[in-house]
């Protein structure tokens, strides 16, 4: 028995328009709405939707289809926004019940890295995102760029998630198989799916390369190749970026044939497809995994140096962060926006000066001329975006001074709900005594006028009672500062 | 060879990359290279190559003895050269306005009779020419073609010219005749035509309609700066500043820097200008400084000479070349090697082999401006610019470039 799960990523950022530094201060608009639209909408009509109607009819066609999907936060806001549609086309194979969708962060960032607390918050609204819009409730988790360690592992545990897709880095496995389930060394009830690099990038990278030897890839020769694995690897994790098919690789390279293909071939060699959640509860992990440095799915080392690899990255990302702290306390909504949209994994991706050297793939992806211009470019814009925050939170204002007096107005605000709680059940306690007092009423009409009167004076003192309560700490306060 | 400038005594670019260049072949070997230049001082470095000064080569015979011209001219020339030469002279031009020794006067400058000196220097060549044996010519900009091209005529030897600039580059597009069509006649004379950018080999084949099979480009380098250049010591002023390096011209953009300074002082105040350099619109920048009520942080130290150049650099926090067209343009490597980050126009030849540099188009002052304000607002940008920029310099060497030129060499001698 052997099994494949296929796991689809979709992913938009929102890329930042041309800002001056003479904008700082100005313009709180960060966004090229035009590119965006342009690029969401080309690729959509390219990739995305083609790719989503296959993956429809295999479903129709094969029962033991299956394969699951994991989309950002962001992505379904332009989705939203630009292609309505393809959010149909979601839901759709949603319905089918063969489509799992993974969670992950909301803002494809690198918050796992820098920022637990936000990193937590991110993924919640995602999962929350998934749950209105397709009716789903994640089990399984897919960082931002397959980004994992072993600090990670454990919040990604406390997250409530079984199982968490990740790379299988050479260097972390060494002669070990990615083709089996791992548990985390740091947190042993995480289950960790190793993606299959070899044959990913036979797809993504190789499919349409006449030099490669193995051209022309067929899904028959594909499954072979998963069928020729030793009988003790179970399980084959794929993961692929959804514009693979028909963007990175042309609709004319015959690569949606190729996956319309596939369920058939494995039928006939009898592997299965399994979804992530399936792996994670028929399998159970055959070694603890222990990952000191954290890896990744990008460029040739695996790590997190397309990121953070030059001081440019490392000064941006440090300065975003900075932020963090009084953004866990900032409930502005655009601000909060922002914030997240600001943490995009691609706009430091953008920075990288790798491609000097060796031509690799991060040029083809920037909107920018060079690394020099997006720094400049996103650090005009952070420089602005944080000349907001001190607006709402002063810099020398201690996030501990600001905390303590949270402090203070939520305890008054408890002080207000205690007395008002108070005020309640004497009301009723009041009602009560009225209604019994009415029968007595009925019984000595003689004695009613003398009731009365104190049940009303009753009633003023608590009206009188309750602002009373509101003015207190003001006066307070103002005893303070006396 | 043939040129016109030779260091120490250069007035711009062209003495530089002549000198780095002679150099650069030379360290690739086996290679016998005379250099003739119009006033050699005595002081230049002649290691490597065998140096000629025009003003010591005869043309017409004068009976002098041997200790005569040991005295008069022992320091530059061997006097057994002068009397080799005074062999070979080949026409009478006892007219001309020659010296004791029978030879002209040349200025090695850029003076208003230009033309006429250029015509001796040609004149020059003929002897020069007939006396030495050598294998292949290779001339330096404009000011030489003629005399390259006497030297083939004479000589029968193949021509390589070297485009070090056009007159396109000089005068933004309004030519003078003359000077175009005596870059034209070299360079439809010249079996090889090099260029020190693609942006120059696509003026030559556009304007001066050359087969772009004859046009080959070999980028500039930079010879390391010395280490007592490296340490040179300034007080860095408590502000950043941003300087501007060179002829005051035209062809530099001057106007773009200043209108660019505009933009940023109006939001950082912490920020200082210098335009170093004289030149023939240096009074109009200073007006318009002025105009655009700048003037009180926007400075004018003037023309900046040897070690002041390297202070200069070494206190400035920017580097900026806005040039309109720029063949070349080597001083934004030099301000690299100082570790100090540079802004250049996408209108330069360097923009083709500089990855840590800033490049905008010349015209475009929100970048300009985008960029100044972010190299001394982030110091990671400063940083990553100075670092990477520095390492990225240092590679760029002129043994690479000879290489390339003695290749080009090979490929001419073998189908002459």
């Amino acid at each position: 028995m052997k099994a494949v799960s296929f796991n689809f990523e979709i992913h938009q950022p929102f890329r930042l328009k041309r800002y001056r530094f003479f904008d700082i201060g100005n313009d709180h608009y960060y966004y090229d709405d035009f590119l965006d639209d342009d690029i969401v909408t080309r690729i959509a009509q390219q990739s995305y939707i083609p790719a989503a109607e296959t993956l429809l009819r295999m479903i129709e066609e094969n029962k033991n289809f299956r394969c699951s999907i994991a989309i950002t936060g962001v992505a379904i806001e332009q989705f939203e926004q630009y292609v309505p549609e393809f959010i149909d086309l979601l839901k759709k194979l949603a319905d089918t019940g063969k489509v799992e969708f993974i969670a992950t962060p909301y803002a494809h960032s690198l918050a796992s890295l820098y920022d637990p607390e936000d990193f937590q918050i991110q993924v919640r609204v995602q999962c929350e995102k998934l749950k209105e819009l397709f009716g789903v409730t994640p089990k399984v988790f897919r960082n931002t760029e397959l980004i994992y360690n072993d600090d990670i592992a454990p919040q990604i545990t406390a997250m409530g998630f079984k199982g968490c897709i990740t790379e299988g880095a050479k260097h972390i496995l060494g002669w070990k198989s990615p083709n089996y389930v791992y548990s985390a060394a740091s947190s042993p009830k995480l289950k960790l799916l190793l993606k299959n690099d070899k044959l990913s990038d036979d797809i993504a990278f190789r499919f349409a390369d006449t030099n490669w030897d193995a051209y022309p890839l067929t899904a028959d020769k594909y499954m072979d190749w998963i069928a020729a694995t030793p009988s003790e690897e179970q399980i084959i994790n794929i993961c692929l970026n959804l514009e693979t098919f028909g963007a990175m690789m042309p609709a004319s390279t015959g690569i949606f044939q190729f996956l319309e293909a596939l369920p058939r071939m494995a039928s006939e060699r009898g592997i299965e497809f399994w979804t992530p959640t399936e792996v994670v509860s028929k399998l159970k992990p055959v070694d603890e995994l222990s990952v000191l440095h954290t890896i990744s799915c990008a460029d040739e080392a695996r790590d997190t140096s397309a990121w953070t690899g030059n001081q440019l990255q490392r000064e941006a990302l440090e300065k975003l962060y900075s932020a963090g702290e009084r953004m866990a306390a900032i409930t502005d909504r655009r601000l909060r926006q922002d914030w997240w949209y600001l943490q995009g994994s691609d706009n430091f991706y953008y920075m990288s000066t790798k491609h000097f050297a060796d031509g690799s793939a991060h040029a083809n992806f920037s909107p920018f001329e060079s690394p020099y211009f997006a720094f400049t470019n996103y650090m005009n814009v952070l420089a602005d975006f944080l000349v907001r925050v001190d607006a709402q939170i002063p810099k020398r204002a201690s996030v501990e001074e600001y905390g303590s007096l949270l402090k203070i107005i939520s305890n008054q605000e408890q002080e207000i709900s205690e007395l008002r709680r108070e005020r309640d059940s004497m009301s009723r306690s009041l009602e009560q005594y009225n209604v019994e007092h009415k029968d007595k009423e009925e019984e000595a009409p003689a004695e009613a006028p003398a009731k009365k009167a104190p049940a009303k004076k009753a009633k003023k003192d608590e009206a009188e009672a309750a602002p009373k309560a509101k003015k207190a700490p003001r006066a307070k306060k103002a005893a303070k500062a006396e | 060879m043939f040129g016109w400038e030779f260091p120490p005594h250069i007035l711009g670019g062209l003495g530089t990359a002549s000198y780095g260049l002679t150099q650069g072949m030379s360290q690739c070997g086996n290679m016998d290279i005379t250099f003739v230049i119009p006033k050699p001082w005595g002081d230049e470095d002649r290691s490597f190559a065998n140096i000629i000064g025009a003003s010591q080569v005869p043309i017409a015979w004068r009976d002098v003895n041997r200790d005569y011209v040991e005295q008069r001219i022992g320091k530059l020339m061997d006097p057994d050269l002068y009397f080799r030469l005074r062999d070979h002279i080949y026409a009478d031009f006892n007219y001309m306005r020659t010296n004791d020794l029978g030879c002209l006067e040349f200025s090695g400058r850029y003076p208003d009779n230009l033309l006429e000196e250029i015509n001796n220097y040609s004149i020059m060549a003929g002897v020069v020419a007939r006396t030495l044996d050598f294998d292949i010519i290779h001339a330096h900009d404009w000011l030489c073609y003629p005399a390259g091209i006497h030297a083939k005529q004479v000589t029968g030897k193949p021509l390589v010219i070297h485009v070090h600039a056009t007159d396109y580059d000089r005068s933004r597009g309004n030519v003078n005749p003359t000077v175009f069509n005596i870059e034209r006649d070299g360079m439809l004379h010249a079996d090889h035509i090099i260029t020190v950018s693609n942006l120059t080999r696509q003026t030559v084949i556009d304007k001066y309609g050359i087969d772009p099979a004859k046009v080959t480009t070999v980028h500039n380098a930079v010879v390391p700066l010395s280490q007592e250049l490296l340490d040179v010591e300034v007080e860095k002023p408590k502000e950043k500043v941003v300087t501007f390096l060179g002829r005051i011209t035209m062809q530099k953009g001057p106007e773009y820097f200043v209108e660019a300074a505009v933009k940023v002082l109006k939001n950082n105040d912490n920020v200082r200008f210098v335009m170093a350099g004289s030149g023939d619109m240096m009074e109009k920048m200073i007006d318009l400084a002025a105009a655009r009520g700048i003037a009180d942080r926007f400075h004018f130290p003037g023309f900046q000479k040897g070690k002041q150049v390297y202070e200069m650099l070494k206190a400035s926090d920017v580097y900026i070349m806005p040039s309109v067209s720029e063949p070349f343009g080597i001083s934004p490597l030099e301000a690299m090697q100082m570790g100090c980050p540079s802004i250049i126009s996408k209108q330069s030849g360097c923009a083709e082999i500089l990855n840590h540099v800033i490049k905008t188009d010349y015209w475009d002052i929100d970048a300009m401006a985008d960029a100044i304000n972010a190299i001394i607002s982030y110091p990671a940008l400063y940083n990553s610019l100075r670092e990477e920029g520095l390492a990225e310099v240092a590679q760029i060497t002129w043994d690479k470039a000879g290489q390339k030129v003695i290749d080009i060499y090979n490929k001419v001698l073998q189908n002459y």
